[in-house]
């Protein structure tokens, strides 16, 4: 049975049959763009029901249920609500700025995902720099809360922006150097490579002390940084109302809540490539039927989610001031010595290879 | 079609420079600034030099520029707007503009570029051990001088956050 994934190669090979190459190759990106766009759009509202019946089987309740068999329809019918709705505004407000905010947060949320091999083929764009271009990318996004924050002309909004910018930014550091641990051990930066190397063990196995050291760092500084509980002082309900985001409405709104989703999916994703081995089966199980990779991509992705909803709902909120302890005085310097141990187990070949 | 993106990149860059320098709001003309950076790093992709366009839009766009935002936020009255020159000053920056902009148009048309055949793409390992080559060619020596002018600015910086509380008077009041 062979199935192609490899969807930038196959459209485009399809197309230029039909037409110059110029053109075909323009209408593939595009074409490969909208498929993204749409798959994503409804894998966001399907990890929003995700979280949602996972926040109602901790506390012991049912969760949506109406709404179609199960309530799998009820995101879905709460989108298409946003959509309808009215986008309102504050007045005295920069406009520009305002309606300007949320497309930078999802933006730069949806082209982290081009760089993601699902399988062996089914990867848009594979650039040899893939992980330091999650990392660039990943900065953006905190530009359009900045933004967003002060465009309300909000006191709780300008207040939730800010704590999002010292928060992003710090916990930025950690999750750029626990990724720099494994790169230690990969020797590239290149997302096919890194999952090319894990033939012979996953990392975490290969870099055994070290590397779960830096699961854990990814782990805390990745929930950190997309804002979410137990750090989601940006949006602390009880103190901010809804912080950055409080003046939006309608689509805007939802812009930015599938871009919180978008980004939980990105940081499992990432943790699945760099420590679980991304597409590849545990112990070469279902080698031979290398389209099945995806299921396992998504099934290690989503045990992450799965994982992030857990914290979520068993710690309580930080203070703000705990948050950047946390970073500055446990997380950096832990970080730090674990790189030289990782250096020095590659050195000495300490790693654990089958 | 690399033609093309180059003029659409070389057009956002230039649209949004112009209305950087030329916006009156404070925040406008960073963000303008921030699409044109966002421009440039889109050009080192296009040259597929994917390393230097990746620092481009870590250091540039999502350091600096919100070091940026953060500075004019804490800006009192952000919302005012710049005041409009005099028709005098207006001149004499047009021209000044119009002579930096004679010079290096001199220097492109009256320098011979070197055409490169194949197109090569640097790995980061390249780029890696170039920087740690101290042969003929290598970059061991900036590198150094670079790492210890950073932990100097750093040094520097925690002086100043510090404040007065480093001198030895004011031991009581801590």
């Amino acid at each position: 049975m062979i199935i192609t994934l490899s969807i930038t190669k196959t459209i485009q090979d399809w197309l230029i049959g039909m037409m110059p190459e110029g053109v075909a190759s323009i209408l593939a990106m595009v074409i490969v763009a909208l498929i993204y766009l749409a798959i994503f759009a409804v894998a966001g509202l399907y990890l929003v029901l995700l979280e949602r019946k996972v926040a109602a089987w901790f506390q012991l309740r049912i969760g949506p249920n109406r709404v179609g068999y199960w309530g799998l329809l009820q995101t879905m019918a709460d989108a298409l609500k946003l959509v309808s709705k009215e986008l309102t505004g504050t007045i005295k407000a920069d406009k520009f700025l305002y309606n300007l905010a949320p497309y930078f947060v999802i933006i730069s949320s949806l082209m982290a995902l081009a760089v993601f091999p699902f399988t062996k083929e089914f990867q848009a764009f594979d650039i040899n720099i893939g992980i330091f271009f999650l990392i660039a990318i990943s900065s953006i996004g905190v530009i359009g809360i900045l933004l967003g924050g002060w465009s309300s002309n909000n006191k709780f909004a300008l207040i939730g922006a800010m704590r999002s910018g010292v928060q992003t930014i710090s916990y930025e550091l950690s999750v750029g150097l626990s990724l720099l641990t494994m790169v230690l051990l990969t020797g590239s930066l290149q997302l096919s490579e890194i999952v090319e190397v894990q033939k012979e063990g996953w990392l975490i196995l290969q870099g055994h002390v070290p590397a779960i050291i830096a699961f854990m760092i990814y782990m805390i500084a990745g929930t950190a940084e997309t804002n979410r509980a137990p750090f989601d002082m940006v949006e602390a309900e009880s103190e901010l109302g809804a912080g950055f985001h409080t003046e939006y409405s309608g689509m805007k709104f939802a812009y930015f809540f599938l871009a919180e989703f978008i980004n939980m999916f990105i940081i499992a994703a990432i943790a699945t490539t760099v420590f679980f081995g991304g597409w590849l089966s545990p112990f070469g199980i279902t080698e031979s039927l290398p389209w099945l990779g995806i299921f396992w991509f998504l099934g290690k992705t989503l045990v992450i989610v799965f994982l992030m909803m857990w914290f979520r709902w068993t710690f309580p909120r930080l203070r703000i001031d705990q948050l950047l302890t946390l970073e500055w005085k446990y997380l950096l310097p832990i970080n730090l010595v674990n790189i030289v141990i990782m250096a020095i187990i590659v050195w000495l070949n300490l790693t654990i290879k089958f | 079609m690399e033609k093309y993106i180059f003029y659409i990149l070389s057009v956002i860059i230039i649209v949004f420079a112009v209305a950087s320098v030329s916006s009156r709001k404070m925040l406008r003309s960073v963000i303008y600034l921030l699409f044109v950076l966002c421009g440039i790093a889109g050009i080192y992709f296009l040259i597929d030099y994917n390393f230097l366009a990746a620092i481009q839009l870590t250091v540039y766009a999502g350091g600096i520029i919100v070091l940026i935002i953060f500075s004019v936020l804490l800006v009192h009255h952000i919302e005012m707007e710049l005041e409009i020159a005099k028709p005098f000053r207006k001149m004499m920056t047009g021209l000044i503009c119009l002579l930096g902009l004679g010079v290096f148009l001199y220097t492109i048309y009256n320098n011979e570029f070197n055409v490169v055949e194949n197109q090569v793409t640097t790995t980061t390992y390249d780029i890696g051990a170039k920087l740690l080559s101290y042969e003929s060619g290598g970059f061991i020596l900036p590198f150094e001088v670079i790492s210890v002018l950073l932990l100097a600015s750093m040094i520097g910086a925690i002086v100043i956050a510090k404040g007065r509380k480093l001198n030895d008077k004011n031991d009581e009041a801590l």
